[in-house]
């Protein structure tokens, strides 16, 4: 772990929020796999990224390191210039917890809380006092546009709320960074239209974004798109 | 770009400044979130607790049960022995023989008049030589209707000292004893051998060549069954026909707790010139006893109980461990939300222990109503425990904790990347 002066922390608040100096995944086996190898990037603060790329190509496998879902087995991994590439499990998921919010395909909402008991499950774990929850809770779901439906549970809401209701809760933490894998995935196109203006709302007022997706058409909303083949990155 | 985060950072802590913060979950989150957890499936919760529920019901009934019981036959046994008093010659005298008795024949009215002694009564046993009973005056050449029935000379208060109950008939009085009147009272199973089942006409009984008219039948005895198959006469008559020296025995009812202090005077009051030629017995303390047979009860529902919780905990671990496997995705969404994965163990011990909690309460709650139940329904006493009833609640927490500890360590060790898929 590197130890950071004060000059240098002043400094990283310049640097960008992501970035990857030769980052490789190999997963052990009989040959080894290698999922990911030299990916070298960099996400500016504010930026909306689009990672496109067909199933096998390692796309998950790099939003899991971006993530901190895993961990890489060779190059470095810079999250708001602080190297997190080597950490042990209970830091990196300190990090997910405050730094980090994810979005799915499949919501992963749970069917038996109302859509604001899930979002305000987003800050279950990095010690925000019970009674500021309810309230931050609100202010998430407004921002995606579903206030009027807090109180009811995930299963008598439509696709697209659902997903709202996910992004509301990845947001409720604040991240520095938001992931989102295939989320239009299990939504119809015009639902999937509404989430990615939601998208474009949340990256206007300043949300760092990644997406990942096998979508041109999806990836083309962002801002700049990397694509990704046989474990590495190419232009697009 | 210049653009920042939506927001601050609510916390204002710099992230660069904390890379070793932790995540967290407060103890009352971590309750919460299990009870909303089982709360989601109410049926499947109680399901799953019913082996504890079981378990700790029949443990609870099981041991209330035992000591209910127990506590009956304690009682019944106490106030039987509790109030009986026997005197009879010590034994072992300065020749070693055995002492002539020297209980006097009025010992009833010397014992009757002391304080504590509800009933008193001589019983002695009489020897007859050898001669037979029987019920008609002929003699069967081939001696069929002859038998070799005990005979006993009682004074009149011994019947009431025995409690006996009469099926017939009455007991014989002082009148007939002082008269060396030939009355016999039977015994049911002398009776019965000598046919003799009414008394309404003073049927004649034989014994040797002496003649007896019977004048009553006993139904029961609380106190020497050997009295139900025997031929009892009067003390006179006794005396004067088989030449009884003096009576063999005393027996003695006495009030509830009066049986030490009668024990250490009856012997004065019979033998007031040398007490230590007669010996009172008591019956020893049955505490003894009744700490034996408590104990063996006790260690076998006990283990019933135990093996009832066995299964009770395999039920929690197994429907625990399918919860585990089903809620996969929710782990991994929480494992991505910053839960460490002892925040993951941690729920899931909650969840089973809770469950195991809610079995330990309504067992308890079954177990004692099966106390009380068979209670009235045998006219026991409930005797509960207490501390039992309300242990019974952590003991079936412990119970789930211990099931869940698997079930916990699996959900723990789940991979999020693996757990998100799909």
């Amino acid at each position: 772990m590197t130890v950071l002066v004060e000059a240098e922390v002043v400094a990283s608040r310049r640097a960008p929020v992501v970035e990857l100096l030769g980052l490789g995944r190999v997963f052990p086996g009989t040959p080894p796999v290698q999922a990911l190898a030299g990916v070298d990037l960099a996400i500016e603060r504010g930026a909306y990224l689009s990672i496109v790329g067909p199933s096998g190509s390692g796309k998950s496998t790099l939003l899991h390191l971006l993530g901190l879902l895993d961990r890489p087995t060779e190059g470095t991994y810079l999250l708001d210039g602080d190297d997190v590439s080597d950490l042990d499990d209970r830091t990196r998921t300190a990090i997910r917890a405050s730094r980090i919010g994810f979005v799915f395909q499949s919501f992963h909402l749970l069917g038996h809380r109302s859509a604001l008991e899930n979002v305000e499950l987003g800050m279950l774990y990095s010690a925000t006092p019970r009674r500021r929850r309810p309230l931050r809770a609100m202010e998430a779901l407004d921002r995606v546009g579903l206030a009027h439906r807090r109180g009811f549970s995930p299963t008598t809401l439509s696709g697209g709320e659902r997903q709202r209701v996910a992004i509301a809760r990845a947001l409720v933490g604040e991240p520095s960074l938001l992931l989102a894998d295939e989320p239009t995935g299990n939504l119809d196109t015009t639902t999937g239209e509404s989430i990615l203006a939601l998208f474009d709302e949340l990256h206007a007022a300043g949300l760092t974004l990644v997406i990942i997706t096998h979508d041109r058409e999806v990836a083309a909303r962002a801002d700049g798109t990397v694509s990704i083949r046989d474990g590495r990155l190419t232009a697009p | 770009m210049t653009a920042v985060a939506p927001d601050a950072d609510p916390l204002g802590a710099d992230p660069l400044e904390s890379p070793d913060e932790r995540s967290s979950l407060a103890v009352v989150d971590l309750v919460g979130e299990a009870l909303t957890a089982l709360l989601a499936r109410p049926s499947r919760a109680v399901l799953t607790a019913l082996g504890t529920v079981l378990g700790v019901a029949a443990l609870i009934a099981t041991l209330g049960l035992s000591r209910t019981a127990g506590a009956q036959i304690v009682s019944t046994f106490d106030e039987l022995s509790a109030t009986e008093v026997r005197v009879e010659p010590a034994g072992g005298g300065f020749f070693g023989e055995r002492d002539v008795s020297t209980i006097p024949w009025d010992a009833e009215d010397r014992l009757v008049r002391l304080n504590g002694v509800s009933a008193a009564g001589t019983l002695s046993d009489v020897d007859a030589s050898g001669a037979l009973a029987r019920s008609v005056p002929v003699v069967d050449p081939l001696g069929r209707n002859e038998l070799q029935l005990p005979i006993r000379a009682a004074s009149p208060g011994l019947f009431e000292a025995v409690r006996a109950t009469l099926r017939t008939g009455r007991t014989f009085d002082v009148g007939h004893s002082a008269r060396a009147d030939p009355v016999a009272v039977l015994g049911p199973g002398a009776a019965a051998r000598l046919r003799i089942d009414r008394v309404d006409h003073t049927p004649a009984i034989f014994v040797g060549d002496q003649s007896f008219a019977v004048i009553g039948i006993i139904d029961d005895v609380e106190r020497q069954p050997g009295l139900l198959s025997a031929i009892v006469v009067p003390d006179g008559t006794a005396r004067e026909r088989f030449g009884l020296g003096a009576p063999g025995s005393v027996q003695i009812e006495v009030d509830v707790g009066a049986a030490q202090l009668i024990g250490s005077q009856a012997p004065i009051a019979l033998d007031p010139n040398d007490p230590t030629r007669l010996r009172a017995q008591v019956p020893p303390e049955p505490r003894a006893v009744r700490a034996d047979v408590e104990d063996d009860v006790n260690a076998l529902f006990v283990v019933l109980g135990a093996v009832s919780l066995l299964v009770g905990a395999l039920g929690i671990a197994n429907v625990t461990l399918v919860s585990v496997l089903e809620r996969t995705g929710e782990i991994g969404l929480r494992r991505a939300l910053g839960a460490r994965r002892r925040h993951i163990a941690a729920q899931f011990l909650t969840e089973s222990a809770a469950v195991g909690f809610l079995g330990g309460l309504l067992g308890a709650t079954v177990g004692v109503l099966v106390i009380v139940g068979v209670s009235v329904l045998r006219d026991w006493t409930p005797v509960l425990d207490v501390e039992l009833a309300l242990v019974a609640p952590l003991l079936g927490a412990v119970v789930g904790l211990v099931a869940g500890a698997y079930p916990a360590l699996r959900a723990a060790s789940t991979e999020p990347i693996e757990a998100l898929r799909g």
